[in-house]
């Protein structure tokens, strides 16, 4: 279980995050929407600690990892974490193979003669097989994705972060990325956060959706109850995207 | 308010500089730290110093040959028109490659061939949050990224530096022979009578430290680099500039140095 209390995060001239709070039970899907540029990736990239909050708590299954300042403790609470980076951020050097076993050989006690193994498994649990050899300017947008996504997955993490998984992607595309999301809480139990400013996919997903405005979540509600929420902020954000589509 | 504007933007670069000083710093501080913390990533390091010393090769060889050819020319046709002969063409083609040009041509090569090579993909990670997926997936990008490129830095431009000198003495020796006809015996002679081991160490121990200062800066201007494919060539080009003038201006202070030491 996450557990946020009071998170806030401010960048020269610009307070992303004011005293956000939350609480990510296991098992959930916990989608965060807002516009672009309103503070959702700061949000997950705190919880990870790529960004170092500026004050507030992040309780992962007990510990607060806020405060932790020691490299290697950092690198040990990141372990239960597995995150989807917006463009993928695949290894632009590394093949596939390489790319998804990375993570093998720094957070796991897995042999090296088995990440073979696990990477093909991993790659299967995504709809891939045979692209072990490419490298990643080889793949299309869509395919990028799902390596990353394999990647994320590869050692096992209690909790995957999404960072805007279906920006980007054609329909097809998307809708394929968004099964996945699905199919992988199913296969491997994981607990999601899925930050998107894409209002259908989180309605979608979640089990709980959280609207990020002006800093703080404005309300944190079951799909169904948040779709019938009156407030201002939430009903522009829901009618506007409904338009677009 | 024209010159309110002026000290602004003085104020402003100074600032800037100091932030960047003071960023580098901490950069070397954490390449240290990790560099006895944690394994070496021998693959990457090797991988690395072959791609530097392999992208360098060929514009050593040309820059230094060339060099080294011009240098007996104009030597020759000086001493020539001074002394009626061509004097010690080989100790002044052998001293200049050696103590000076071998170590600072080959370190202007390395920092527009691979130091723009090195930025320009740090650069790429940093804006596409490769680096950020480093730390995610359990490795510091010190020690993924900069030790290696670090080490192979030092370890290439000795090398190619080494190289250098010996394609400059040749290309001299060209020239001496062909057109001042020198005899080859004479041009050897010259320098194996003249030049010292401490002459040699002179301009061998200098290119540690460019090789040093190469990799900071390439490092360093790839790890601050923002605002996408835009941000990559911009810091790609201020690494290079900034790298080659400071081979200039760290060659003076360090020769000083070496002089002093009696080396």
């Amino acid at each position: 279980m996450i557990i946020v209390e009071n998170l806030s995060k401010k960048f020269p001239g610009k307070q992303v995050l004011k005293n956000v709070s939350c609480k990510i039970e296991d098992g959930d899907i916990f989608s965060v929407i807002g516009p672009s540029g309103i503070g959702k990736s700061t949000f997950i990239k705190c919880m990870i600690r790529l960004l170092k909050p500026d004050s507030g708590r992040i309780e992962v299954d007990g510990a607060n990892i806020a405060d932790i300042e020691d490299e290697f403790e950092l690198a040990k609470a990141r372990r239960s974490f597995g995150y989807l980076f917006q463009e993928g951020a695949l290894f632009d050097s590394l093949t596939v193979m390489e790319n998804v076993s990375f993570g093998l050989k720094y957070l796991t006690d897995i042999p090296a003669f088995k990440h073979s193994a696990v990477v093909s498994e991993k790659l299967a649990l995504v709809g891939l097989n045979n692209v072990e050899n490419l490298k990643p300017a080889e793949l299309s947008v869509g395919m990028k994705k799902r390596v990353a996504l394999a990647r994320a997955v590869a050692t096992g993490p209690k909790y995957v972060l999404y960072d805007e998984p279906t920006t980007g992607l054609d329909p097809v595309t998307g809708e394929m990325v968004t099964e996945l999301i699905l199919d992988m809480k199913k296969k491997t139990g994981v607990t999601s956060v899925v930050v998107t400013h894409d209002v259908k996919l989180a309605l979608r997903i979640s089990t709980r959706v959280a609207m990020l405005y002006d800093g703080e979540f404005t309300a944190v509600e079951p799909p169904e109850k948040f779709q019938r929420l009156m407030n201002p902020e939430i009903r522009e954000f829901i009618e506007i995207s409904s338009r677009q589509r | 308010m024209n010159s309110f504007y002026i000290a602004e933007r003085t104020g402003k670069k100074i600032l800037k500089t100091a932030n960047s000083l003071g960023e580098s710093a901490l950069m070397i501080k954490s390449v240290f730290f990790w560099l006895f913390k944690s394994k070496i990533e021998v693959v990457e390091m090797t991988r690395q110093a072959v791609k530097i010393g392999i992208d360098s090769l060929s514009v050593t060889a040309l820059t230094s040959f060339f060099t080294g050819m011009v240098l007996s020319l104009q030597s020759g046709n000086t001493s020539k028109n001074i002394f009626n002969e061509p004097l010690y063409i080989g100790s002044i083609v052998a001293f200049s490659m050696v103590k000076e040009l071998g170590p600072v041509l080959t370190s202007i090569v390395v920092s527009g061939r691979a130091g723009a090579v090195v930025t320009a993909e740090i650069g790429t990670m940093k804006v596409t949050e490769q680096i950020d997926a480093l730390y995610t997936l359990g490795t510091n990008p010190t020690r993924y990224l900069l030790i290696p490129r670090y080490a192979a830095f030092m370890l290439s431009l000795p090398i190619l530096t080494l190289f250098a000198d010996f394609i400059g003495i040749i290309g001299g020796f060209i020239v001496s022979t062909v057109k001042l006809q020198i005899p080859a015996s004479v041009y050897w002679d010259d320098i194996f009578s003249y030049m010292k081991v401490h002459d040699f160490t002179h301009g061998f121990l200098k290119t540690f430290v460019f090789a040093f200062m190469i990799a900071t800066v390439s490092c360093y201007k790839g790890l601050s680099t923002k605002g996408g494919a835009e941000g990559v060539g911009k810091a790609t080009t201020e690494a290079v500039v900034i790298s080659m003038v400071l081979v200039l201006v760290i060659d003076y202070f360090v020769s000083a140095l070496l002089v002093m030491m009696g080396i």
